[in-house]
């Protein structure tokens, strides 16, 4: 679950990096970038709850 | 009369400015030590020296060739015919750079301070675990190539600064006194350490408990606190000059927007806390002030002090929540709640900049003709955006990736004996208070 989490956070950035070079519209390149932050966000979800602690490892 | 490209007496208020940055160190210091444990005040402020000394050396080493200066020597790849400036090719050891009193170098008197301010930003949350020399370690890949390649892209004309004349978006990717190279860098380099690290001992508890382990010292905060004021106007001004080409006339501006931020974001978490808890919260009234001022760095320059209340009431609000949210329902155990000041407080001024920004004077963010001021508000909110989703899309699997690869060379965490004992006797053999005895049980052999 983490190493996709981290997957998706980079593949949201690629999203947006291929926007603003593929896209001339300020509509579509908007739309597209927070398409990709929406990723990211989907994988800043995932690696924190990769994060969370097991309950036998709370002491 | 001009020195090497910039205003002489704009050159000069550089330097008073730029001598004024320790103290934003100085304060986040202190913040940081009276945030923490009594048994582990010594070592952390020996960590923030050692953290500062090996920033400023790595970074002169290595990190000032890689992030350059605006108009430096760079490598730029082309993608759909447009140049992607991404990285500097600057001699290493500052061989080649002017001492002399130039913008290039001004610019790198700055960045020392500054990048040895983004190391000691993880310190608060490593508190109480973080060994000494593994601080250091991940100080030195900070110093050496996160901070540097990030604050290229944003401060020495790459490709984020590039958005604007390459893309038409607004003015390119802005940010005057560091919120993201400084404070959202060091902030989610903050949040990978704490993950790594995991939570002290005794944080969460197997029936679903997060005690509160309160700070040792109220008095350290608040004159942190203060300190650190003093550090933001010097820090928010030579940033304002050096990197946007703001005139040295404007710093009466960003001081006031500066202030104002802090104390409206210093309100409004009293305020909430005042609500919630029936009395204000002295530490997270301090943690919405640094908020503010972190605020403060993306936009000072470019929003008028009204705007600069309202910036600042939001993060002072935001942060009181954040940490709350990280400590109880995400499990980031966060001694300094510098993740939510420093990165989420950060994030919150970059996109306040996209949405309440104006733009009077052409912004000198990039070599060769800047933008005409009336060509650049359109397009800096997806411009600011693109640069939060770089931050979280890059600089934390970067950051993440490079602090785990280290923590299995070199073991971050101390033993458990170690943090039972306290960073100050077990890693440095002499406590902060040596005359009056707060935790007992530390002193007593088992």
């Amino acid at each position: 679950m983490r190493f996709v989490g981290f997957l998706l956070l980079v593949t949201g950035w690629f999203l947006v990096l291929a926007s603003i070079v593929l896209l001339g519209s300020p509509a579509s390149r908007g739309a597209f970038v927070f398409a990709g932050m929406a990723v990211e966000t989907l994988g800043l979800v995932l690696v924190f709850r990769s994060h969370s602690i097991p309950r036998e490892e709370k002491r | 009369m001009t020195t090497h490209g910039i205003p002489e007496i704009a050159a000069v208020a550089c330097l008073f400015f730029i001598f004024l940055t320790p103290l934003a160190a100085a304060g986040l210091a202190l913040i940081n030590a009276g945030l923490g444990r009594s048994h582990s005040a010594a070592h952390i402020m020996m960590a923030t020296l050692t953290a500062l000394s090996v920033a400023g050396l790595v970074y002169f080493a290595f990190g000032f060739g890689w992030q350059g200066f605006i108009g430096g020597q760079a490598h730029t790849l082309t993608a759909a015919g447009k140049g992607w400036n991404w990285i500097a090719a600057e001699p290493f050891f500052f061989r080649k750079l002017a001492l002399n009193g130039s913008p290039a170098f001004l610019a790198a008197l700055l960045q020392i301070f500054c990048v040895g301010l983004a190391a000691i930003i993880p310190l608060g949350s490593g508190a109480d675990r973080w060994r000494l020399r593994a601080s250091c370690l991940s100080t030195a890949i900070l110093a050496a190539w996160t901070y540097p390649l990030f604050a290229h892209w944003v401060w020495g004309g790459g490709w984020l600064a590039q958005l604007g004349v390459n893309y038409g978006l607004g003015n390119g990717f802005l940010d005057v006194g560091g919120a993201s190279s400084i404070h959202v860098v060091g902030g989610l380099t903050a949040l990978s350490v704490t993950w790594i690290l995991g939570p002290r001992r005794g944080k969460y508890s197997s029936d679903g408990m997060a005690p509160a382990i309160p700070g040792h010292n109220a008095l350290l905060i608040m004159f942190g606190c203060l300190l650190a004021l003093v550090g933001w106007l010097g820090l928010n001004s030579a940033g304002a000059i050096l990197f946007t080409g703001g005139e040295a006339s404007g710093s009466g501006l960003i001081a006031m927007n500066t202030l104002l931020s802090a104390a409206a974001a210093a309100l409004t978490a009293a305020f909430i806390t005042n609500i919630r808890f029936g009395k204000p919260d002295a530490s997270l009234t301090a943690n919405g002030w640094v908020a503010g001022l972190v605020a403060s760095s993306a936009v000072c320059a470019f929003v008028v002090p009204a705007e600069a209340v309202v910036i600042g009431s939001i993060a002072g609000g935001v942060v009181t929540f954040a940490i709350e949210w990280f400590e109880l329902r995400l499990e980031v155990d966060d001694p300094g709640g510098a993740i939510s000041v420093h990165a989420i407080g950060g994030l919150w001024g970059l996109l306040a900049l996209g949405l309440f920004g104006h733009f009077h004077a052409p912004v000198l963010n990039i070599a060769g003709d800047s933008l005409p001021a009336t060509a650049s508000d359109s397009g800096q909110l997806l411009a600011q955006l693109i640069g939060i989703a770089t931050l979280l899309g890059f600089v934390l699997p970067l950051t993440y990736g490079l602090n785990r690869l280290l923590n299995r060379l070199y073991p971050y965490r101390v033993s458990i004996e170690g943090e039972r004992q306290g960073m100050d006797l077990h890693e440095l053999g002499a406590g902060a208070y040596p005359e009056f005895i707060t935790h007992t049980e530390d002193f007593i052999p088992r």
